[in-house]
């Protein structure tokens, strides 16, 4: 089972890809593109973890203590702040394409050029 | 292209990825078996190296402080590109629900929603303070700690009161803040340039405790910043966005 974890990550991308193509609505999509990066947490800690480890917050357990990865951990903080930048420009931009459209279904906007 | 052909190319390419992945999978060490050696080596220096507890805070602030500092400005322009695209175009402007719809009373928020929220605001306020303050100690850290602050500004708006949110948060104020806490974070870097020392280097004394609130010198003091600037671009965002609901085109009635 040591690559259960990283079958999970396939599977929850595979999950948001599916949503993405398929969607029928913009806000939709977006949340599918957030399922989709919501798979790189789950690949970053897992390559990061060590059986048995704590975490890596040595405040009131001795210095040897096995830890996991906190590189890793540091990186998934990093992915979290940009989704959270992604996420708030793409929903701008639904705004302005419903504004300017009046629709958010991807097959209608694909009508209106420029 | 039909939804179908969509479909069918998907699950071509969806099937040669996992074969790709899986057959990727069998020369990696499994799950829990972490090879090494950056995070052991990091777990070893971090704490006698800059008296952090939070090696995870140490790692972001310190070691790679000099990514975060991109990952700041990151959310930085974010909020900036919300407030570009959401500007009031020509035909737009104010309005609000009242004007919209005379004969019609605007639903009151519901005081129940209303006392819980505004019961809510002040320990949010504080956990979002602690977070941000206590990166160098436990898990937390500006990132977590402004959204936690940007979010005591939402219950505002949550409890009905948007025109408080906006009096409470105006735009050039908190664009000001925004640029105040991003700039401090750059402004340690060349403080450490100043002094003689490498771009973020950790110029400040470290304190002789670690794990005390006042050591870990610059990670303690950027992971504020940090906060700051968070806390601002998002009530930034999130007031670009409520705004939305507010504007009316001219043609629409």
């Amino acid at each position: 089972m040591s690559i259960f974890p990283f079958v999970v990550v396939a599977w929850v991308c595979a999950v948001g890809l599916y949503g993405i193509i398929t969607s029928r609505h913009l806000v939709h999509q977006i949340v599918c593109l957030i399922v989709v990066q919501s798979s790189t947490y789950i690949l970053l800690l897992g390559v990061g973890y060590k059986t048995g480890a704590v975490a890596p917050y040595f405040y009131d357990i001795p210095l040897n203590t096995p830890a996991v990865d906190p590189v890793v951990q540091a990186l998934a903080l990093t992915d979290v702040v940009v989704e959270a930048a992604v996420t708030a420009l793409l929903l701008a931009f639904a705004v302005q394409a419903h504004k300017r459209f009046g629709t958010l279904d991807p097959e209608e906007l694909r009508q209106f050029q420029g | 292209m039909t939804p179908r052909q969509r479909r069918w190319i998907f699950l071509v390419a969806g099937g040669g990825f996992l074969a790709f992945y899986l057959w990727g999978l069998i020369g990696l060490p499994g799950f829990g078996n972490y090879p090494g050696p950056y995070g052991d080596i990091i777990n070893a220096i971090a704490v006698p190296q800059t008296h952090a507890t939070g090696v995870v805070s140490a790692v972001n602030f310190e070691y790679r402080a000099f990514d975060t500092l991109g990952e700041e400005f990151i959310l930085f322009i974010a909020a900036t590109g919300v407030a570009t695209v959401l500007r009031h175009l020509r035909e737009e402007r104010d309005t609000s629900a009242v004007d919209e719809a005379k004969n019609r009373d605007v639903p009151a928020t519901s005081d129940a929603i209303a006392m819980v929220t505004l019961a809510f605001i002040g320990p949010t306020i504080v956990v979002g303070w602690y977070l941000a303050s206590h990166a160098q100690t436990s898990p937390s850290g500006g990132f977590q700690g402004g959204i936690v602050l940007a979010t005591a500004f939402v219950l505002v708006y949550l409890a009905g009161q948007f025109i408080v949110f906006k009096r409470l948060s105006p735009i050039a104020l908190t664009d000001a803040i925004e640029a105040i806490g991003a700039g401090s974070f750059a402004a340690v870097g060349i403080a450490a340039l100043a002094l003689g020392a490498a771009y973020l280097t950790n110029i400040l004394p470290l304190g002789s405790t670690p794990g005390a609130v006042n050591s870990a010198g610059t990670i303690a003091l950027i992971s504020f910043f940090v906060g700051v600037e968070v806390a601002a671009a998002f009530i930034l965002i999130i007031g670009e966005l409520l705004e939305q609901t507010l504007i009316v085109r001219e043609g629409d009635r």
